[in-house]
């Protein structure tokens, strides 16, 4: 199967007061068609910078594109000028960001922002636009979708914002949706509600989608396959499966570490990554995990780990990693 | 029976109550007009709640946002006047403390606040924010008294002294949250209201700052109340666990209980809506997603406040309003169909 979305060595970098950093350092990974594939990381790991460069959205300066490629449908879009760019952002690929307060625009009408773009795009009429729009409300579960076109978005609750998002991702029907932190701003029973819901018309649809999140909960429930992403670079991926079943980065195993879980007993001590989240400006040499690693050697700071693949769907940027492959297994 | 105890053999045992709070109600007015302000209505933020926070235990209050739950701490806090209701501690009624008790109340109650981005002035180094308690109590006068201290709290919180003289915005978020633990503990309060304390923090982050909450507490003797939504957290933490919904005691219960057999449909939904990172627990999970919004407080539904989102409701849950009935030891909820369920593990 070729990809549908492959993202190689891509470098972004934004200078800042302090210096130059590099917030995305070769990142690469790859989207299938239909797929459901997760970015995972805490912030400052690069996993929205390198999502957003996707639609060219990193504002320019400070930030820039300084290497690497992005094959979308085999076309680097890279090499798109402007104009080009445009017709891919929502009719090519679609996006929903994490807070649908500020992503929807307040003085205009959930009508007017939804039809926008299938006029722009699909040359559909406004009527027809309108038709099309509250079909793509119904299918997100809106109830009344005649008179909330009329509506303005203040008119309504954040995770009715965010149906109204995933229906205007959906509008031009791309076949790859990025959706960054989807679900961070909202209640715990509304985002399972939005969750659900995507990942329903994803299958159905067959749109392959990217899911950014810091949640290892929803990554486990959602994701096919899974990027980890430590101070702008995959640290691990494979299928979720085996990454859930044999992490073997220390920072996967650390992260998968600290969180308190439903399904463990109720008192079973977290074990927390030491240290701090790394300073893009002051990266020590060598692997940037190696402050925090427990498993640090003298190897890891004379040089920085590759991505190599480690087994069957998984990959992991560790020297130590052939090591702990399978011995954090449950 | 004798309860394994989730401490780890620790030997502590919840004592008295420390604070109680008797039918608490915080009623917001909605006000209409430009010069002539009428009240058009009320937003009914916590609307008749009940609870005990014993000495030494750590009680979680959950729900979803607008539930109410943070307004309770903000009335314990003495940061809002409730509308009616008492709230009690040490047996005292804190409405009827003078500038002097108020002033020791404030010194055995404190806070750690969701974001430690804002909860810090900006404008002051980690020494001053951390002594300034110890200022305003007048606990210590000199200055060099007051460093020392500092240093202390910083090193008990994992900070290292060549912190203090520095600004809020020159550290990390977690550095920043624990400036603020520091801060609480400056006066040793008997109480501290964590109010999403770790919520707005990076996942290994997160894990540092409960561990060390859960050690201060130990090392303490402190009793907390643990505001949070992420119900994984707040199982790992505390020892009892109250839920909230718009404004209404849902279910309170011993840790352990509420989590292996919840009762009320609304915590079984709640448990159910948090993914478990393992993917192969998660395929085999049923995953019970709830309908519809949460209602207005200003409107709220009538009869049990969850009949709107409940798949068990039936007329009676549209006009009846449940009472928090005793469904097991130490267990508590509030619906009307509770007795006519088999207690299922979730």
């Amino acid at each position: 199967m070729t990809a549908l979305l492959e993202i190689k060595d891509l470098v972004v970098e934004f200078s800042t007061p302090g210096g130059t950093i590099r917030a995305a350092n070769a990142v690469s990974y790859d989207v299938n068609p239909g797929e459901i594939v997760a970015v995972v990381g805490e912030s400052g790991s690069g996993k929205s910078v390198t999502a957003l460069s996707i639609l060219r959205l990193i504002p320019d300066p400070p930030g820039r594109v300084c290497g690497g490629e992005i094959l979308f449908q085999g076309e680097n879009l890279l090499q798109y000028n402007e104009e080009q760019i445009r017709q891919v952002r929502g009719r090519r690929i679609g996006m929903i960001f994490q807070e649908p307060m500020t992503s929807l625009n307040p003085v205009l009408s959930i009508g007017r922002q939804m039809t926008e773009a299938m006029r722009l795009h699909l040359g559909l009429t406004a009527a027809q636009a309108d038709a099309k729009a509250i079909d793509l409300l119904k299918l997100v579960g809106i109830s009344d979708p005649e008179s909330r076109l009329k509506a303005y978005p203040h008119h309504l609750s954040g995770g009715m914002r965010q149906r109204v998002m995933i229906a205007m991702a959906l509008s031009c029907d791309p076949p790859l949706i990025i959706a960054d932190e989807p679900t961070t701003a909202l209640d715990v029973t509304i985002q399972a509600q939005i969750l659900e819901l995507m990942k329903d018309l994803c299958r159905r649809l067959g749109v392959a989608l990217v899911i950014i999140t810091h949640n290892l909960g929803i990554v486990a429930r959602y994701a096919d396959r899974v990027n980890v992403m430590y101070a702008g670079r995959v640290v691990e991926r494979g299928g979720a499966r085996e990454i859930y079943r044999r992490p073997s980065h220390p920072y996967t195993i650390g992260l998968l570490n600290s969180v308190p879980r439903l399904d463990r007993p109720r008192g079973s001590p977290l074990d927390p990554i030491p240290g701090n989240p790394p300073d893009l400006t002051l990266l020590p040499s060598g692997c940037a995990f190696q402050p925090r690693c427990t498993h640090c050697t003298a190897h890891c700071a004379a040089e920085a780990p590759a991505l190599l693949p480690l087994g069957q769907e998984h990959w992991s940027a560790c020297f130590e990693s052939e090591g702990l492959y399978g011995v954090a297994a449950k | 029976m004798t309860m394994v105890d989730p401490d780890g053999g620790s030997t502590r045992r919840p004592g008295k109550p420390l604070l109680e709070l008797c039918d608490l109600r915080k009623h917001f007015p909605i006000r209409q007009g430009a010069l002539f302000q009428r009240t058009v209505g009320q937003a009914k933020a916590v609307d008749g709640v009940s609870l005990t926070i014993r000495r030494g235990e750590t009680l979680g209050l959950v729900g979803e946002s607008g539930c109410g739950k943070s307004t309770i701490g903000r009335c314990i806090l003495k940061l809002e006047e409730p509308t009616s209701g008492k709230i009690l501690f040490d047996g005292a009624d804190t409405a009827g403390f003078d500038r002097q008790d108020t002033a020791a109340f404030r010194r055995r109650v404190q806070a750690i606040f969701q974001d430690p981005f804002s909860s810090l002035n900006p404008r002051m180094k980690v020494e001053d924010i951390v002594g300034e308690p110890l200022l305003v109590h007048g606990v210590e006068r000199e200055h060099s008294a007051i460093a020392a201290r500092v240093r202390r709290l910083l090193d008990v919180c994992g900070l290292s002294a060549g912190l203090a003289d520095r600004y809020p915005h020159e550290m990390s978020g977690g550095q920043r949250q624990r400036v603020g633990i520091a801060r609480a503990l400056a006066l040793r309060p008997d109480l501290i209201i964590c109010d999403e304390a770790v919520s707005a923090l990076d996942v290994s982050i997160q894990a540092q700052i409960i561990r060390l909450l859960e050690d201060l507490r130990d090392e303490f003797d402190l009793t907390y109340l643990f505001i949070g939504h992420d119900l994984s957290v707040v199982r790992h933490i505390c020892h009892r666990v109250a839920v909230m919904y718009l404004g209404k005691l849902v279910e309170l219960s011993d840790c352990d209980r509420l989590f292996e057999t919840p009762q009320h449909p609304y915590t079984k939904a709640l448990l159910s809506a948090v993914p478990v990172p393992d993917p192969e627990i998660e395929e085999r999970r049923e995953h019970q997603v709830l309908t519809g919004e949460i209602p207005s407080p200003t409107n709220p539904p009538s009869g049990c406040v969850f009949h709107t989102r409940c798949p068990l409701a039936d007329a009676d849950c549209r006009s009846v309003v449940p009472e928090l009935k005793t469904v097991g030891p130490d267990h508590a909820a509030a619906c009307l169909k509770i007795d006519q369920r088999i207690t299922e593990p979730a």
